[in-house]
């Protein structure tokens, strides 16, 4: 059998004929497989839907309980006819997964969004052996090279002492991204009460919930007059609520963003973000190229982000390689 | 070079002037000798690699990185230093090198030998030291640190008076240690051997009509305030300046002015442009700031011309600490010397009673004349910005009701806010054409008020731009006061205001009413 005849582009998403199911669909399908919780791959609607529990919780609490007919937690391997599904941790956000797809011998591994670096909030990334391994491309160009987040979150507690008089609004995306500031700034031993944006209160209680230690956190509201409270003080909320009327209860705002995007300068400026920190959930131009020579498929396929960048080292390596061209994932929201 | 690589990161995305000489003084603080005075001397502008240029770099990175892969990432990122800083391999190890291992290694490298020092440096950096690397040598640095900011930041740092940084500037060399060691009190302020230096300039505070109640008008003279910029020309011993009011050499702009200072001597006045005995204006003035190198034509179609108001040093003699009327009698008989294709004497201008002055400022016999100065004729030559010896006396600004047409977000405590507004008049064919750009004239309430009117009247958004309500029916009418309009091919309208804020807030006046096009083009200098 072909892989192509296992797993093949479509507009609704990626699909798999013999076993009639569909990976991250970007559309309500009869039965999905999802790899984790982010909005453009876990969507709301679907017949059924296979993903770890992690995910399934996440899905319900950002779409209510009936985000789907039928969900199920992916537990070993799941037989649909002829095809054997199992789950893999990705190492992306909490209950994110890689989907190894197989049948007659033939192995397809789909990642979905994944890093390979240390994080605490995240099971880690485990290797799993495929004859074609279908890698995310967000960071796919050789500039993208992440530094230690370790010191990244040392910025920004330098800023904090360099600037006490300031309010340092942190953008961090709700799910994964916020929990990790979180945890980073508690291991650089940060014990301070964290202020949080309301659209980050659910997801950081979750992670707490399944053992993620978060320590003091408050929501940043804010009593007539007391704008004062929340100089030299660390704020997170979604980078939109910056911009909005919410964020003038603050004592002179210094904007920090916590995204892979904020290695490129012209982004970090256009954003007006005044203090880039460098720290990504996806997997830099340094953690692809390794995973492709770990996991050592076959073939690959490149999707979402810049496939021909990562195509093009393949085949400079002597890889097997195309992009898959599937459409509907955003870059890295934010 | 680490400290100074998160420095310049820091710097460059830092858009308040009070956060910038933070960084730059905690830094000054922190970074130790010689790094620290090289690090000054790269953000002033006074470190260039000659021998590493952008086309070496190319080639460079050319031998490392494949082809198609560079010009993706190249692509992508869309500055050149910014791409090979981030795609060079290696993350530098612990022995990162040092801004004067930097300096020591390329200040002398030959054109051949460059590439190999470079390659070199880069493999021993992570790319944040690379980025400040590049731009260094290639001397595109854009981190809005001028001259001045930096020598502030010094003054900051050693809690001295920036006129005393700036009066020993032109004689101090990088690194600057016997600098550092006086700011720190470990060592005597350095002693000034440089020949024509800059003298730190005596400036004149902002007139409010009730000051003049106590003065007697028998104690000052007055002479015109001229539009032009103020500076300082000085001639000693062959060694010929032209100084800005903040010390930065500027002479390399306006050679014409440079060949014709024969004199020995020190002269305070304003650079203007003086074409067949007219006086240019402020925008022909600005055809000539900022150059490296003038051509001919510009120099024929825009000759530079010192109007002298002072004078400070005449030949051995300094006369700072004598009266400005003794000074000024010196300087009548000295510049019957001068070129007087290239130099005069502002004038006095004579008068009685405060009415009699205020008749002149608000009606001046030429329009490249601001105001006028009013200083005390036995006011000695102090730096800084004294209050009482000189008064500036600016004639009212122009006026216009200009329609809010679009806001931006503002930067660092206004990041929240709407508070950037572009204006517009109203055309012959009943549109909003914009004429300018204002973001201060306002009261932190009157900001409240008009980013709730920006966001309940958005009509469109372009990042963080909005477009807000503006018709003849509807829209926010602003006061705008501005000090001039020059031509300008740049903007849609042709023209371009100096200067402009915010000086009322119109709700009561109907759209409908705020000015037209014609009234500031009625206003422009003739062509």
């Amino acid at each position: 059998m072909r892989p192509d005849d296992l797993l093949h582009p479509t507009p609704a998403g990626l699909y798999c004929p013999p076993g009639d199911f569909y990976i991250d669909p970007v559309r309500a399908v009869p039965r999905a497989l999802i790899t984790h919780g982010h909005g453009d791959h876990a969507r709301a609607g679907h017949g059924a839907v296979l993903a770890t529990r992690r995910t399934l919780d996440i899905m319900a609490l950002r779409y209510g309980a009936e985000f789907a007919g039928r969900a199920e937690a992916a537990e070993g391997v799941v037989q649909f006819g002829e095809v054997s599904v199992a789950f893999h941790p990705a190492g992306h956000i909490l209950g994110s997964a890689q989907i190894a797809v197989e049948q007659g011998g033939l192995r397809i591994v789909a990642a979905g969004d994944y890093k390979r670096g240390t994080d605490p909030t995240a099971e880690p990334f485990v290797p799993v052996a495929a004859d074609v391994f279908i890698t995310e491309a967000t960071f796919g160009l050789p500039v993208f090279r992440h530094p230690d987040p370790k010191e990244e979150i040392q910025k920004l507690l330098t800023s904090l002492r360099q600037f006490p008089e300031r309010a340092h609004l942190v953008g961090v995306y709700a799910l994964g991204k916020a929990q990790r500031v979180l945890r980073l700034l508690r291991d650089a031993g940060y014990g301070e009460t964290i202020y949080l944006h309301g659209a980050l209160e659910r997801l950081c209680r979750y992670y707490e919930d399944e053992g993620v230690a978060l320590g003091p956190l408050a929501p940043a509201t804010v009593e007539r007059g007391q704008k004062g409270t929340f100089a030299g003080q660390i704020i997170l909320g979604p980078p939109s609520a910056f911009a909005a009327k919410w964020a003038q209860r603050f004592p002179e705002p210094l904007i920090a963003f916590a995204s892979g995007w904020m290695t490129i300068r012209a982004r970090t400026r256009q954003r007006g973000v005044e203090l880039p920190l460098v720290i990504s959930d996806h997997a830099d131009w340094d953690e692809l190229t390794a995973t492709i020579e770990e996991v050592d498929p076959a073939e690959v396929w490149v999707t979402h982000g810049r496939e021909e960048a990562l195509v093009r080292w393949c085949t400079l390596n002597g890889r097997a390689a195309r992009p898959l061209n599937l459409v509907g994932y955003e870059d890295e929201a934010e | 070079m680490k400290t100074y690589a998160t420095l310049l990161e820091r710097l460059v995305l830092s858009p308040q002037r009070t956060a910038k000489l933070r960084l730059i003084e905690d830094y000054l603080r922190a970074a130790p000798d010689p790094d620290r005075g090289w690090a000054v001397a790269a953000l002033t502008g006074g470190v260039s690699f000659p021998a590493v240029k952008p086309a070496m770099l190319r080639a460079l990175v050319a031998e490392r990185v494949d082809e198609v892969l560079f010009a993706l990432s190249y692509d992508y990122v869309g500055d050149l230093a910014e791409t090979i800083s981030l795609i060079w391999e290696g993350r530098g190890g612990n022995e990162v090198p040092s801004l004067l291992d930097v300096v020591a290694t390329l200040s002398n490298a030959s054109r051949s030998d460059a590439p190999a020092r470079v390659a070199a440096l880069l493999d021993a950096m992570g790319p944040s030291e690379r980025y400040a690397l590049l731009k260094l040598a290639t001397g595109g640095m854009r981190v809005g640190v001028s001259a001045r900011l930096a020598k502030q930041a010094l003054a900051g740092f050693g809690a001295v008076d920036v006129t005393e940084i700036e009066e020993l500037w032109h004689g101090l060399t990088p690194p600057f240690e016997d600098l550092f060691a006086w700011l720190e009190g470990r060592g005597d302020k350095p002693v000034h051997a440089q020949r024509s230096p800059f003298r730190p300039v005596m400036l004149a505070t902002a007139l409010e009509e009730r000051d003049l109640e106590g003065l007697n008008p028998s104690d000052y003279l007055a002479e015109w305030k001229w539009d032009g910029i103020r500076v300082q020309a000085t001639a000693e011993a062959g060694t010929r300046r032209l100084y800005s009011r903040t010390g930065d050499d500027i002479g390399q702009a306006f050679p014409d002015l440079l060949e014709a200072m024969t004199f020995e001597g020190s002269l305070d006045g304003e650079l203007l442009v003086m074409r067949d005995g007219e006086i240019g204006t402020f925008g022909d003035l600005q055809q000539r700031l900022g150059r490296k190198t003038v051509s001919p034509k510009t120099r024929a179609a825009y000759p530079a011309y010192l109007r002298v108001y002072d004078l400070l040093q005449d030949g051995a003699t300094d006369l700072r600490r004598l009266p400005f009327e003794e000074r000024r009698a010196r300087l009548e008989i000295f510049a019957g010397d001068l070129d007087p294709a290239r130099f005069d004497v502002s004038p006095t201008v004579p008068f009685d009673t405060w009415e009699e002055i205020a008749t002149h400022r608000a009606a001046p016999p030429h329009p490249v004349i601001e105001g006028v100065m009013l200083k005390r004729r036995d006011s000695l030559y102090v730096p800084g910005r004294p209050k009482g010896p000189w008064f500036k006396w600016k004639r009212d600004p122009y006026l216009v009701d200009a329609v809010l047409m679009y806001a931006q977000r503002g930067h660092g405590k206004r990041s929240s806010y709407y508070s950037d507004y572009t204006f517009g008049v109203w055309t012959e064919e009943h549109e909003l054409v914009p004429v300018g750009k204002a973001y201060f004239g306002f009261t932190d309430e009157e900001l409240r008020h008009i980013d709730k009117f920006v966001r309940d009247h958005t009509v469109d958004r372009y990042g963080p731009v909005r477009a807000v309500r503006a018709g003849a029916d509807f829209g926010l009418v602003l006061e705008i006061a501005f000090e001039g309009l020059n031509r300008s091919s740049r903007h849609k309208s042709g023209i371009a205001m100096r200067f402009p804020r915010i000086s009322r807030l119109r709700w009561d006046k109907p759209a409908a009413e705020a000015d037209r096009i014609e009234t500031l083009e009625a206003m422009l200098p003739p062509r």
